[in-house]
């Protein structure tokens, strides 16, 4: 046996708990991936809180701010504009 | 959009500026807390972007890039103000709670998702719980989270962006996220959804 696939072959709630983010963005190894689902497909308090923080990472995703900065000035704006102009000088 | 920028392409300066200047403004509000600061930061930031562009060394990573800028900024702007050290967050903060039912069973308690707002009024309110809930955070986990979850950056792009290592993105991130998390789960709880125990 592979000395990764019996690191995790018990998995706890808790060392679920640790590493759901990591599980939600599919970042984990492919082997410790599988012990996870195995561990939250029957676990029902791992489905519960895997799903509720899934939620909440996506409420995160869709996050818009309702205050929006007050427009740029003209005179910022031709500011910018120039210091793009002088790097498009430059090459 | 790096492309057309570097390019010179017609339109380029004008999309990146209207785009940046937003997000930009978005990122240091919540890292800054202060409006007039968080102008001043994405303006200042557009304008070092525009003077430094030649330093930019992959395209690919504009977007990173341009936030390691903005966040240099706002340490500036931060310097200058209040300083308030750095609160760590820990997992055993957030593990979800559990209590022994009168069967003997052990129980967690974790809000009813299934409820959330599906009306503009609550979803508004939802909006300024989140928003609250990622000002609370601690300056080192809220700048993660807003430039993975939010913003959308991958990994590696934010901690280039915050010059911290994969490792602590990931470590940080998840910290931010249960803190949010347990942050938006009373909100349901708020709305009268309530909370079920469930058996383990």
């Amino acid at each position: 046996m592979e000395p990764s696939q019996s690191k995790f072959e018990d998995l706890s709630c808790q060392q679920i708990f640790a590493l759901l983010s990591e599980y939600l963005d599919a970042e984990l190894p492919h082997d410790l991936c599988e012990k996870l689902s195995g561990h939250i497909e029957g676990c029902a308090p791992c489905v519960e809180f895997v799903e509720s923080l899934r939620k909440s990472v996506d409420l995160c995703r869709g996050f818009k701010p309702d205050t929006l900065p007050a427009p740029l000035a003209e005179e910022e704006r031709a500011n910018l504009r120039r210091a793009y102009e002088s790097f498009a000088a430059r090459k | 959009m790096a492309a057309d920028l570097l390019a010179r392409k017609p339109g380029a300066f004008d999309r990146f500026v209207d785009t940046y200047h937003n997000k930009l403004f978005q990122f240091s509000y919540l890292t800054c807390g202060k409006r007039e600061d968080a102008e001043e930061v994405a303006q200042d930031t557009l304008l070092q972007v525009f003077k430094r562009l030649d330093q930019l060394r992959d395209p690919a990573r504009l977007k990173a890039w341009v936030f390691r800028i903005a966040k240099n900024a706002c340490l500036m702007k931060r310097r200058k103000s209040t300083f308030a050290p750095t609160r760590e967050l820990s997992l055993t903060d957030y593990l979800p709670s559990h209590s022994d039912g009168a069967d003997g069973h052990r129980r967690i308690e974790i809000a009813d998702w299934s409820h959330l707002p599906e009306n503009d009024l609550l979803r508004s309110e939802l909006s300024a719980v989140l928003r609250a809930a990622i000002a609370e955070l601690p300056d080192i986990y809220r700048s993660v989270l807003l430039l993975r979850d939010v913003e959308g950056l991958r990994t590696e792009d934010t901690a280039e962006a915050l010059e911290i290592s994969t490792d602590t993105v990931k470590q940080r991130l998840h910290r931010a996220r249960l803190a949010v998390r347990a942050k938006l789960d009373e909100y349901p709880k708020k709305v009268n959804h309530g909370t079920q125990p469930i058996e383990i």
